[in-house]
């Protein structure tokens, strides 16, 4: 077995060591009415790599994937196209195989790019300071509710209806639990935000007010007047960034006064990978990091008088608090915010402002293309990379029909919010810089063709 | 003809010279390295965009105006940067990493390799499920061992990391009871020597946590445990294998018990190494375990994460699970059962825990590992596991202090403690020096029931030479520690950093960086 270095001579060996003449004395401890005798019934045996490699590229073959063909699908996941070196980097063993930094001295690569990685995340999102990232956006979501609850002592969240459903469902899931009260809705197929229902619905119980942007409609608010109704109520602002290459384009929440911002960094470095695993993003004002879940990497010095960095505040986690912690959370995603980290430095704040205009300048281009469709209408007046369409009937169907056409037409409002009706029509369709003008046309044209 | 034609040979540097400071401060491959923000520029972009019109004109009057900050670096610079950061990283592809309860073991690359097939890693979670039937495949195919694996009868495989699978496995309880009407049973008997999370968990999830005490062989005292049960005990947490190494013997009578109480049974699958294609936690009563695809499935840790926790689930707690989950029909086709497609046939779901289907790059990864094993192998996997932890435990118990070395056999873990070291030394002066030795610290101070705990998991992918290399290291640096050598107080000397000061770190903590004129411009 190729992954198992012991010889039958070793395991004799190690055996007389030990003192036991056969390994099953060394589960002597097991009762023996749940020892199993043999390998488990009705499974597999040992396979080679080239078997595996096989079975494993079937099953691969089985998915159409986005680089076949017209590719137009974001909420919350976006196509971006990745430097070849991001994914050589994060497959040095040194990365791939190390753990989490406990001891620092032979951790520093972690820690520094963990230290950068907080910089840069701080820095987009606009705020003092980040953590070493979460499992995910969504999870960073409602890890962010709590961090209001505790700095409040409030427990209403009012989340936006431009919040992506998931991350509702997973804050509604959460909340059940926590005891915490969440306000929710769903959004309308127009132009205007909820942000001014937002500000009229902030009361004394509130602790936070929750705000996708640019929303799950692909819209664009100014996050400023909700913010401050926020901070007039003792409120606090929690903004959500699901495509972090929109901070290259418009302004970041932390500059419009957003308390925490999280985000989903899965669009910087990290690829589809069917929903997994991505790579939360966690800034808040520096009063509330004694408050923030997860690791941060800090900098100190080591006992020669030189820089290093080491986990530090740790006196918030589970390890240390037990069942007093802030979060039960216990990883971040490492290896994923390494992929960020090397992907934003390659861009550059030059590479990422490029970068975001491209994918901008694109996604006018194919709104405007679609809104000559007879049958579209284009819902947003503003949009970054993502804007959603008014089919005028089902999306569902539509969207089946053109993958047979090789064409991923985009997300069905429908498959997100199956009971609301009203929104059945709808389809988001997000443009990166990985689409081209064909692929626009071929979108259109298809579209054309399905509702004539 | 030798390359060395001049006939110099070397000879032992005079002394003082070896230890004189470089130009650079670098140590020949040992290179110090400045960080992005001090070397890249905001100008700079390692990256080459197609030249054309970028004007845009719908950001809703929120274009950026103000600068970021982000530093950028050409390629090669890039590279560089990445490269000497990662020599400053100790991993298991340098040697072994004995972190008990981490289960640091070989990371196949087949599994890398399979992960970036583009059919796996170039797939959008939201596409149509026609188009994704290989990716439900896997989660599928993935689900259906681990059900077996385990002798369980459901899983939920969204869970991001174990201490989300270990909330996944509570938030079940938690439904299960509120449907029975018995909402009111708050209290949750964890172990003393459980994982930290375990107890976090609970509390999160809304129940109040009550330690179980353990036997002085360094188990769950059973008669203690079953006193505290009744009818506002919601259920236990139990690691098991413990986190002390050892198997706890009495868990069919105590998931019995618990269950009789109307309890359930929470099982911490962080050790499942140990007992893979031997024991079916199912046997033994569980209702629910999660299992830590990083450790057992070897997919890596990658420096702190992506961790994937599925969760598996006894009949009784398998209506309770989130959304979404797949479905295999009789003609081979997979559904994912979420929302839009739930209906009323899983209508006691306690909701969802995460955006989209789970780590599904970690259960490719996962399943290629468990495929290449196979029943066999895996079982194969748990007996090398113990055996190599046993042959530690034997050949250092007469240096080191076993606490429970007499309780038997250990598991896939050996468990020291700190007695029998000179005065004013621990088991961190043990760590740092084992750093100098080559190698990567055991687990410290963990499980708490012990003093100054240091726990070695060696895994089953370590030789019998490493671990002997191993095993004569840890000899040595113990018996310098009995004796009181003071070096060890000042290892590691031969890191890329002595020890760090945390103390100042967490004082007043410096989390990012500031351009030092900014910084003093702003005081």
């Amino acid at each position: 077995m190729r992954y198992l270095p012991l010889t039958g001579a070793d395991r004799e060996a190690m055996l007389d060591v030990i003192g036991a003449s056969t390994i099953d004395e060394l589960f002597a401890d097991v009762p023996e009415s749940a020892r199993l005798d043999g390998p488990i019934e009705g499974l597999p045996l040992y396979a080679s790599e080239m078997a595996v490699e096989r079975h494993m590229a079937a099953l691969a073959r089985q998915n159409q994937t986005a680089g076949d063909g017209p590719f137009f699908l974001g909420c919350g996941a976006y196509k971006h196209h990745v430097p070849a070196s991001v994914d050589h980097l994060i497959q040095r063993g040194e990365f791939l195989t190390a753990y989490t930094p406990y001891q620092p001295e032979i951790a520093q690569g972690t820690l520094q790019m963990l230290f950068e990685f907080q910089t840069q995340v701080a820095r987009m999102l606009g705020t003092d300071v980040a953590n070493a990232s979460m499992y995910d956006g969504s999870t960073a979501c409602w890890e962010a509710i709590g961090m209001a609850r505790r700095i409040t002592r409030r427990g209403k969240a009012i989340l936006s209806g431009g919040l992506h459903p998931h991350y509702v469902s997973v804050a509604t899931t959460m909340a059940k639990y926590t005891g915490d009260a969440v306000e929710t809705s769903v959004p309308t197929l127009n132009a205007d935000t909820d942000i001014d229902a937002l500000i009229g619905a902030i009361d004394d119980d509130t602790s936070c007010v929750v705000v996708q942007y640019p929303d799950i409609l692909g819209r664009i608010a100014d996050l400023k007047p909700l913010a401050d109704a926020c901070h007039a109520k003792k409120a606090l602002l929690i903004a959500v960034v699901t495509e972090p290459v929109a901070m290259g384009a418009i302004k970041s929440p932390g500059e419009m006064d957003a308390d925490i911002v999280v985000g989903e960094g899965q669009s910087i470095g990290v690829g589809l990978q069917f929903g997994g695993p991505y790579v939360g993003l966690m800034g808040c004002k520096e009063k509330y990091i004694r408050q923030m879940p997860g690791r941060f990497c800090g900098e100190t010095v080591d006992a020669d008088g030189r820089r290093g960095f080491v986990l530090t505040l740790s006196t918030r986690e589970q390890h240390i608090r037990r069942e007093k912690a802030t979060s039960n959370i216990c990883t971040n995603s490492g290896l994923c915010a390494l992929a960020f980290s090397v992907h934003m430095t390659l861009l550059g704040e030059a590479g990422l402002r490029r970068l975001a205009g491209i994918n901008h300048a694109l996604a006018c281009r194919a709104a405007d293309r679609l809104a000559k469709v007879p049958g579209i209408r284009v819902v947003n007046d503003s949009f970054f990379n993502e804007f959603t369409i008014d089919l005028g009937k089902e999306t569902r169907p539509i969207v089946r029909a053109l993958t047979d056409k090789g064409i991923l037409a985009g997300v069905s409002l429908g498959r997100l919010y199956p009971t609301v009706d009203s929104l059945a029509n709808g389809l988001v369709v997000a443009v990166t810089e990985t689409a081209t003008e064909e692929d626009i046309e071929a979108l259109a044209t298809a579209l054309e063709e399905a509702l004539a | 003809m030798t390359i060395n034609q001049s006939g110099w040979r070397p000879s032992a540097p005079e002394q003082g010279n070896a230890t004189a400071p470089t130009f650079t401060g670098n140590k020949a491959l040992m290179l110090e390295e400045p960080l992005i923000f001090e070397i890249g520029s905001t100008d700079t972009t390692g990256v080459d965009f197609a030249e054309g019109d970028v004007a845009g004109s719908r950001l809703g009057n929120l274009s950026r105006t103000a600068p970021i900050g982000l530093p950028g670096l050409a390629e090669p610079e890039a590279v560089r940067h990445y490269t000497r950061l990662s020599r400053q990283n100790y991993a298991i592809d340098l040697g072994l990493f004995p972190l008990g309860s981490c289960t640091m073991k070989h990371n196949p690359r087949l599994n890398e390799k399979v992960a970036r097939m583009p059919g796996f890693a170039d797939v959008h979670p939201l596409q149509p499920v026609d188009t994704v039937q290989g990716a439900l495949g896997v989660i599928n195919e993935l689900a259906v061992w681990l059900i077996k694996l385990t002798g369980m009868h459901g899983v939920a495989m969204s869970p991001k990391a174990g201490a989300h699978g270990e909330l996944c496995g509570m938030l079940c309880i938690k439904a299960a009871l509120e449907a029975r009407g018995e909402g009111h049973r708050k209290i949750v008997l964890v172990p003393e020597s459980a994982h930290g999370t375990n107890p976090a968990t609970a509390a999160f999830a809304g129940f109040q946590v009550e330690d179980i005490p353990a036997t002085p062989e360094g188990r769950v005292d059973l008669d203690a445990m079953k006193k505290r049960l009744g009818p506002d005990v919601a259920g236990v947490m139990i690691t098991n294998p413990n986190t002390c190494g050892l198997f706890e013997r009495d868990m069919k009578a105590i998931s019995d018990a618990v269950h009789d109480a109307g309890g359930y049974v929470y099982c911490d699958g962080a050790n499942f190494n140990a007992i893979v294609g031997r024991v079916r936690p199912g046997d033994l009563g569980v209702d629910a375990m999660h299992i830590n695809l990083h450790k057992t499935f070897s997919t890596p840790h990658g420096g702190g994460g992506p961790g994937s926790g599925p969760v598996v689930l006894s009949e009784a707690l398998s209506p309770f699970g989130p959304l979404p989950f797949t479905e295999r029909h009789a003609d081979g086709h997979i559904t994912l059962v979420e929302e839009e497609t739930v209906g009323d046939r899983h209508p006691h779901s306690f909701g969802r825990m995460t955006a989209f289907h789970g780590q599904m790059g970690m259960f490719t990864r996962a399943l290629t590992y468990i495929l290449s094993h196979g029943a066999d192998g895996l079982r194969q996997v748990a007996e090398d596991a113990v055996l190599n932890a046993n042959y530690v435990l034997r050949s250092l118990d007469h240096t080191l202090d076993a606490p429970f070395g007499d309780s038997g056999p250990c598991m896939h873990e050996a468990l020291f403690s700190d007695n029998g070291l000179a005065d004013g030394f621990s088991t961190i002066d043990v760590a740092k020096g084992l750093i100098d030795e080559g190698f990567h610290p055991m687990t410290m101070y963990f499980p708490l029931v012990v003093h100054g705990a240091m726990l070695i998991e060696p895994t089953e992918t370590e030789s019998k030479a490493a671990l002997d290399q191993f095993i004569g290291a840890l000899r040595s640096v113990a018996e310098r520690a009995k004796a009181g050598d003071t070096a060890l107080k000042t290892a590691p000397h031969f890191a890329p950093r002595s020890r760090l000061d945390e103390t100042q770190a967490a004082r007043k903590p410096v989390l990012v960086w500031k351009d030092p004129e900014m910084a003093m411009a702003a005081e």
